[in-house]
């Protein structure tokens, strides 16, 4: 039986190696034609073209873009929030805030595509008077809104774990509720809510329906109001037509993500270790 | 001079009746000891006198609390001020994940004190009173919960000083420590008596005899009795104190 | 720090959380509203046909419950056996550590990583084409961690003296495991079901190059070897590529109905949880 056992557990390392494997063997040799300079800083992505381009630096910057405005955005809202909920609210507004984050978090993402490009375009266009919505903007604030979640439900487990008498004896000194979160509640949780952060634009990178449905598509360099591509969707977008070399470019961009993620879960695994100690 | 007068205090939480009808003369600079079983509300008693308990959801609380004849919990009292005035040691030590130095100092920041030297004095004169000094002076910019868990409770005294209370709130400050360091903090409470009106929570019989000059007896929410230490150890007034410290309950 | 200030303070932390609270209720209420008017039997029972100018979702129905069954059963056995293995057997902790820092990559991963992959390896290596088989075999290595996670927990939180007095009893290893101690965890295990379930139903990058895109009615084995949208993939091809919201906005909402009702549901098993613990 442990045999049995034993060779289901491994299952997820072998999940693992084969995503690894693959994505290597199967990214490297496009690097390999273009040249890993030109691939990486190239600013031309033009697959289909009769000379074609394949430099991903606009949808490398176009994520890191992203993410970073999306955490920007949604992590002083997700932190407020985790505060108040973890130490200001009542038992039962904490219940009815906790339930909406979790169907929050429970939105499929090409939902919250579809009420990005039927709400955020058309009022994008409106209000920034552009001749199209679909914009690096409209999928900063898909995505901040989708990363919220994750921030408030790691940091409010961060927080709830901070000691009670740690607060206390800050309260017993005459600081106030306000400086006793800011000075030792905050700073106690702080590797946890660097983790929920990490989490948070993991996610970000990560996404790909609902940005592709709101932020228009094109290669262009990352810029707040014009259509962008990012690495998910740049893969996404091309797959099901892609052949030869552009198919191998687009496995390329796929194993390029892949590194950003894993060290992201490094940085990840290191914040949980530190908390933990 | 009595520094709290506690008239009718009661308090609950919810629906429980965790303090009843509690009347009783603090005197100042004086160590009160508050001695009774588990849950008979004497930690509770103790945070009525910092307002601790106000950030319960849930706490009524009736009758009144008198702190240098002023009630403390009148509308206009500034909560903070209150427990600046009014200092707490807990019965875990809970030094924040900060150095040693900025424990001491995270009271006197807290109420706008910016200057470097003047926080280096304040610090110092703590940590000699809480009778750390010597042992740390060497180590202030260490981590605060690297240090034994004696020393920790001892710098959570020098913090709690470094604000200049003029009361200190003592809730089994030496349950989670070993005798040698317990004797260091009993005979650091009793070297602080001068300065200062001291109550202390207390599991321990022999230390409330050995520290505290009053001590008043608390069971199911009620104060049965309070009166000189050494009285009430020895010729104990009601039939519940005395089965209680001779052991037959708690 | 100023009274103003903290005064401030503490009115930011109420209307972030107002904001994060609405910004849930509007999604909700807004999809309800555009897409509740659409939903009908017809557009339940019936297949699209671009002949009869009809947009029905019963095949995306169908291969959207294919999926999730599959799914589920298959990553149940797996999650739940590596889940006993390492609370229960493992003796070697590196190993230990190995397959616990795999499932947590594993849960990193996005999802349209997991679509490719999908794609090179059920698809095209194994030779399972674009169907919904290749499209669950790479759901199961998407859940996988989940249920471990869940399972492991709950394993872990069963009392040791359950173990022990089957062990004096004189029963064995695994007779212990699997009339003593799971039973224990059944609820860590159905919580973690209920998770996976949320997953499947809202995915749609792993699905998009694995399942494909096809609306028809097939019955369960036809339609495991063939190509076919789920609920969400539907979506997207609706909203995105056809421009067809009048379809898009009733899947939405269907799709959101089935979230609350997973979240519910999630909720529910967690406080028996909770109870069952304390």
């Amino acid at each position: 039986m442990k045999a049995v056992l034993l060779s289901f557990a491994l299952a997820a390392v072998a999940s693992v190696a084969l995503i690894t494997v693959f994505l290597v063997s199967s990214g490297l040799p496009a690097i390999g034609k273009i040249g890993l300079l030109e691939f990486i800083i190239g600013k031309r992505w033009a697959s289909t073209a009769k000379d074609p381009g394949f430099g991903i630096l606009p949808f490398i910057l176009s994520s890191l873009y992203a993410a970073t405005c999306s955490i920007l955005i949604g992590s002083p809202i997700g932190l407020l929030c985790a505060l108040y909920l973890s130490k200001a609210a009542s038992k039962r507004t904490r219940a009815v805030i906790s339930t909406l984050v979790d169907l929050l978090s429970g939105i499929p993402s090409v939902v919250f595509g579809l009420v990005g490009m039927m709400v955020l375009v058309p009022g994008i266009k409106q209000l920034f008077n552009l001749s199209d919505g679909s914009s690096l903007l409209s999928a900063i604030i898909v995505l901040s809104i989708m990363v919220l979640p994750t921030i408030v439900k790691v940091s409010t487990t961060a927080l709830d774990a901070v000691p009670r008498e740690y607060e206390d004896s800050s309260l017993a000194l005459g600081a106030s509720q306000v400086q006793t979160w800011l000075g030792v509640s905050i700073p106690a949780a702080r590797n946890g809510i660097a983790a929920s952060l990490v989490l948070g634009a993991g996610r970000a990178i990560g996404e790909a329906m609902a940005v592709m449905m709101v932020s228009g598509n094109a290669a262009n360099m990352p810029s707040l109001f014009q259509s962008v591509r990012f690495l998910t969707t740049a893969i996404a977008s091309e797959m099901s037509y892609s052949s030869g070399l552009q198919r191998q470019a687009l496995f390329s961009i796929a194993l390029v993500l892949y590194v950003f993620i894993m060290i992201m879960n490094m940085a990840l695994s290191w914040l949980v270790k530190r908390s933990a100690s | 001079m009595n520094a709290f007068t506690i008239k009718d205090l009661c308090l609950w939480y919810g629906s429980m009746q965790a303090l009843k009808s509690i009347s009783m003369n603090i005197e100042a600079n004086s160590i009160t000891s508050l001695i009774g079983p588990s849950g008979c509300g004497k930690s509770t008693f103790l945070k009525t006198l910092n307002r601790m308990n106000d950030l319960v959801e849930g706490v009524q609380i009736t009758g009144s609390v008198l702190y240098s004849d002023k009630d403390i919990y009148a509308p206009e009292v500034d909560v903070n001020m209150l427990r600046k005035r009014i200092g707490m040691v807990f019965q875990k030590p809970t030094p924040f994940a900060m150095s040693v130095y900025d424990n001491v100092a995270y009271g006197p920041r807290t109420h706008g004190v910016k200057s470097r030297a003047e926080l280096d004095i304040i610090v110092q004169d703590a940590m000699l009173r809480a009778a750390v000094w010597d042992e740390l002076k060497d180590r202030l910019k260490k981590p605060a919960l690297a240090l034994s868990g004696g020393q920790q409770q001892r710098l959570c005294i020098a913090r709690a000083l470094a604000v200049d209370p003029e009361v200190l709130l003592m809730d089994e400050p030496t349950s989670a420590l070993d005798p040698i360091s317990t004797s260091k903090v009993e005979e650091l409470i009793t070297s602080l008596k001068q300065s200062f009106t001291i109550l202390i929570v207390t599991h321990n019989m022999q230390q409330a005899v050995r520290v505290s000059d009053s001590t008043a007896f608390f069971l199911l929410g009620q104060m049965i009795e309070h009166g000189p230490a050494e009285r009430v150890f020895s010729y104990p007034r009601d039939k519940r104190t005395e089965d209680y410290i001779t052991g037959r309950f708690g | 720090m100023t009274r103003g200030f903290q005064k401030a303070f503490k009115a930011m932390m109420i209307s972030s959380s107002i904001l994060v609270g609405s910004i849930a209720v509007f999604i909700f209420a807004y999809v309800m509203i555009k897409g509740i008017g659409g939903i009908s039997w017809s557009f339940l029972s019936a297949s699209p046909s671009y002949l009869e100018n009809r947009i029905g979702i019963l095949p995306d129905i169908l291969n959207t419950l294919y999926v999730l069954l599959t799914t589920l059963a298959i990553v149940l056995v797996i999650g739940v056996a590596s889940a006993i293995y390492l609370s229960e057997y493992a003796e070697s902790k590196k190993l230990a550590r190995l397959v616990q820092g795999a499932s947590q990559i594993l849960s990193g991963i996005p999802s349209i990583i997991y679509g490719l992959v999908g794609m090179l390896f059920f698809c095209q290596i194994l030779g399972f084409r674009t169907s919904l088989l290749a499209g669950s075999m790479t759901l199961v290595i998407m859940c996988l961690p989940t249920i471990m996670k869940t399972t492991q927990e709950s394993l872990e939180a069963v009392r040791e003296g359950y173990r022990e007095s089957s062990f004096a009893l004189g029963a064995g290893k695994w007779r212990t495991v699997r009339s003593v101690v799971l039973p224990c965890a059944a609820d860590g295990i159905v919580s973690g079901c209920i998770l996976c379930i949320g997953r499947i139903l809202g995915e749609s990058a792993a699905l998009l190059f694995t399942a494909g895109l096809a609306h028809s009615v097939n019955g369960y084995l036809e339609g495991m070897s063939s190509s076919g949208a789920t609920l969400t993939v539907a979506l997207y091809v609706y909203a995105k590529e056809q421009g067809e919201f009048q379809a898009a906005f009733p899947i939405a909402t269907i799709l959101l109905v089935l979230a609350l009702a997973v979240n519910l549901s999630a909720s529910a098993v967690g406080k028996r949880l909770s109870r069952g613990r304390s």
